[in-house]
């Protein structure tokens, strides 16, 4: 907290909180299962010709207990506030009132869906010539839902996890696409280990089973169409499959964590993150070594999560970057998990904080030879995220 | 000669350069006369048509021109005007080359209205399902509304423009973002990770769905004839906020760097706090509770007493309930001497900037400790007999101001407050 003054050495950092809801199922068991029988969850039809990796259903009446809260959310907000709870759950502070009183949350959020009929209804009644100057302010106005608002709105993921599970620290909400997801780790991590703040909740929700972020994604041609092929496996195939998934991660300094026997999965010793400038091929490699570089010393059992999109020409500079690197076994989440934009480095950090809790990285599950097979027990796992677009993260992930 | 670290033995954290834009003009210069002269930037909208819309007003910024228009382009261009003239003030860095990172307040994105009805038209069709929709929308014609409508487009416009360091920032904490992108700012200079940083907040979204989205709320003012009357905080007949268009841009520095370099320092921030509300969705805890802590945890963050604050730039947004809980909540932290601060809302004038409102207040408030004069609150003509502040209504004030408070209290729960001053503890 901000009245707290920086303390001359960094603190240590641990994740001891762990919140999923995937395409894979809901809680790290079923989603680890999932990943041990290398099990993904596509729809080539809902969609067709683009590709979505669905939620695997669950029953939000377990962690939203309140139908009201459940319906003033659309299913991005309800997904995230889901795994928030799993989250707290995971790190034994669910209803702990004096801990969420004073938890610094960090969220990453894009924007929720809009009515697809309301817009559909206003286009295609201008296509059969409704030109009134008000026509559109008229239609919106009785069309839309009231509370729709709130359940777009980027900073009422974090709202309305603060209402349902009783959180009253701080709320930040950071937008950007996918290394909103790093910054919201980077700066949660920046806080607790400068002695600002003893506990953060982060991490990020996404629908992907929403046509309006198709049209925007298809703009760019980013939409992976008609054939699932793993993330390594798209280069003359490209584009990203849209994934929904809930990740949010409890970031504890170990001294808090000790004092209530709080259990770390591991240790979060670094986020970093920048913005090439992706005007020449290389760029984006050149800026993921510079951050590389940046990481602390790896002598350990190193691995590498990518969140790698499939979208070019951002997967292949980052294919040569790990080729760099190629005595580090790579996992995609992308071919898992789908592509869950602002989620996809929380759910990096997550599978890195499990695996190494587990003593055993997942197994590859790619065609190109990208991914190799792992023995032993991980004890440093870099995440790396780069958008397919613009915006690069990585943060590395060790066994205390 | 003043000590570099504050009381809690953190860097000094001051403002070198400042940006401002509102429905009041471009620059501090204008601004400022304007604001203090008691003008009102709220106008009858132009820019749609306003046809079957219960308000029609805004304090839009119509003298700036983007070109296709877009909202997010109307923020992003004000978000680089007022980025230029923090800049130039500041003399940081070089062209291009500003030494610490950038940390943007800005309206959530989304595809807006005009490229969605370019889409339907392009469908060709009389009668046509959002999958017709999806399926024209590839093939390279509309990339580049896939860029304008990332969310992080606008951070990485500014940032490649100014060349700021590292990962930009965009954030949102409703109409506490400006606020938050000073904090983040403030965090990252206290911690040592930086000597500088930008902070930039930008509001372009007066459209017609953000209208129907608040009116929908019954957020707004209805009071639409006369425009420049519709704005009427701590008022008995206040009935909303104006939505406005605004950006605001601060050049932070440490002491030490500000001062090793000669930059002339424009004011202080002393302190800065953030607390969560998680009652309801638009509405504050009864009680207050959140909003007290939030002001607590801001003095107590600079290091001060109520008695030290010597004006309250209020949030003051002119809706029924926003302006009777900041009387209860100010009430509970400074006590007695609520009915002797004086206290205005900026928003009575430049209207509800959201996104920005928390940047564009810091900035008045620091002209305000600047200028020893505090600008009125206007359309302040029947008071709220329940809301006790000592306004400062409709005529400016000259006055001894050395520390303001500056709050911020959005959707989602969201509090902030800063408290600027005019020089180091």
């Amino acid at each position: 907290m901000t009245e707290t003054a920086s303390k001359p050495g960094p603190t240590e950092v641990w994740i001891t909180g762990i919140g999923l809801a995937t395409s894979l199922g809901e809680g790290l068991d079923a989603n680890w299962a999932a990943l041990q029988e290398k099990r993904i969850n596509v729809d080539e039809k809902g969609f067709a010709p683009y590709i979505v990796h669905p939620l695997m259903p669950v029953t939000y009446d377990s962690q939203i207990p309140k139908k009201g809260d459940q319906r003033q959310m659309e299913a991005w907000q309800r997904i995230g506030v889901y795994a928030a709870g799993l989250a707290l759950d995971s790190a034994g502070i669910k209803g702990n009132k004096d801990i969420l009183s004073k938890i610094d949350m960090v969220a990453a959020a894009g924007g929720g869906e809009r009515d697809l009929n309301v817009d559909t209804g206003v286009l295609t009644a201008e296509a059969k010539g409704a030109n009134a100057p008000g026509f559109l302010n008229e239609r919106l106005m009785s069309d839309l839902r009231p509370t729709l608002f709130l359940a777009q709105l980027s900073n009422l993921l974090a709202g309305n996890i603060a209402i349902v599970h009783g959180i009253g620290g701080t709320s930040r909400t950071f937008m950007g696409e996918e290394v909103a997801g790093a910054d919201a780790a980077r700066i949660a991590l920046a806080r607790i280990a400068s002695g600002e703040s003893d506990i953060a909740l982060i991490g990020g929700s996404h629908n992907g089973e929403r046509k309006d972020l198709m049209v925007l994604y298809e703009f760019g041609d980013f939409n992976l169409k008609d054939k699932f092929a793993p993330v390594w496996a798209r280069e003359d195939h490209a584009g990203f499959a849209l994934g929904s998934a809930g990740a949010f991660l409890v970031l504890e300094s170990k001294a808090h964590a000790e004092a209530r026997g709080a259990k770390p999965f591991a240790k979060l010793s670094s986020v970093v993150a920048d913005l090439a400038r992706r005007k020449q091929p290389g760029d984006m490699a050149a800026t993921l070594e510079k951050l590389w570089a940046k990481l602390p010393k790896r002598d350990g059992k190193g691995a590498i999560i990518s969140g790698a999109t499939g979208a070019e020409p951002a997967t292949s500079e980052e294919r040569g970057f790990l080729k760099s690197h190629a005595d580090f076994p790579v996992r995609s989440t992308g071919t898992m998990f789908g592509h869950t934009m602002e989620t996809q480095f929380p759910l990096g950090l997550a599978l890195a904080a499990l695996s190494i809790s587990r003593g055993a990285l997942f197994p590859p599950n790619d065609s190109t030879g990208t991914e190799i097979e792992m023995q032993g027990a991980p004890t440093q796992i870099v995440v790396v995220g780069a958008g397919h677009w613009r915006g690069e993260g990585m943060a590395l992930v060790e066994a205390v | 000669m003043t000590a570099p670290r504050d009381k809690l033995g953190r860097p000094v954290v001051v403002v070198t350069g400042m940006g401002i834009m509102t429905s009041l003009g471009n620059g501090k210069g204008d601004n400022w006369a304007k604001l203090v002269a008691g003008e009102s930037g709220i106008r009858t909208i132009t820019r749609f048509p306003v046809d079957g819309l219960k308000t029609t007003m805004a304090g839009t910024v119509d003298f700036v021109s983007v070109d296709p228009f877009s909202s997010t382009g109307l923020s992003e261009r004000m978000a680089e005007l007022v980025t230029e003239e923090a800049l130039a003030q500041a003399g940081i860095g070089a062209k291009a080359d500003f030494p610490g990172p950038l940390f943007l307040a800005v309206a959530p994105v989304e595809v807006e209205w005009p490229q969605r009805r370019e889409l339907g038209r392009a469908v060709g069709a009389l009668d046509f399902t959002y999958d017709d929709l999806l399926r024209i929308s590839g093939g390279g014609k509309y990339s580049a509304y896939h860029h304008r409508f990332m969310f992080g487009s606008v951070a990485a416009h500014l940032a490649e423009t100014f060349g700021t360091k590292g990962s930009p920032i965009s954030l949102s904490t409703a109409c506490a973002s400006g606020a938050t992108s000073i904090q983040l700012g403030v965090e990252a200079i206290r911690r040592g990770e930086t000597d500088a940083a930008l902070c930039v907040a930008t509001d372009g979204t007066v459209n017609p769905e953000a209208l129907v989205r608040f009116s929908l709320l019954s957020a707004l003012s209805t009071q639409n004839d006369p425009p420049q009357a519709a704005s009427r905080p701590f008022s008995k007949n206040r009935d909303g906020f104006v939505m406005a268009e605004g950006a605001g841009a601060l050049v932070l520095e440490s002491y030490e760097a500000a001062t090793a370099r000669g930059a002339k320092i424009l004011g202080v921030i002393a302190g800065c706090g953030e607390l969560t509300d998680s009652f309801h969705r638009t509405r504050s805890s009864p009680d207050g509770k959140p909003i007290i802590g939030c002001m607590n945890k801001t003095l107590a963050d600079a290091g001060m007493t109520p008695d030290q604050i010597d004006h309250i730039n209020a949030h003051g947004t002119a809706t029924p309930e926003n302006d009777k809980m900041e009387y209860n909540t100010t009430s509970a932290v400074f006590g007695e001497l609520v009915q002797k601060i004086p206290v205005t809302s900026n928003k009575s004038m430049v209207g509800h900037t959201i996104s920005a409102a928390g940047a564009v207040e810091a900035i008045f408030s620091l002209l305000t400790l600047e200028h020893q004069r505090i600008p009125p609150t206007i359309n302040y003509d029947n008071p709220d007999p329940t809301i006790l502040f000592d306004v400062v209504g409709n005529k400016a004030r000259d006055a001894r101001v050395t520390a303001v408070m500056s709050n911020s209290f959005g959707f989602g729960g969201q509090n902030a407050s800063l408290i600027l001053t005019r020089e180091p503890a």
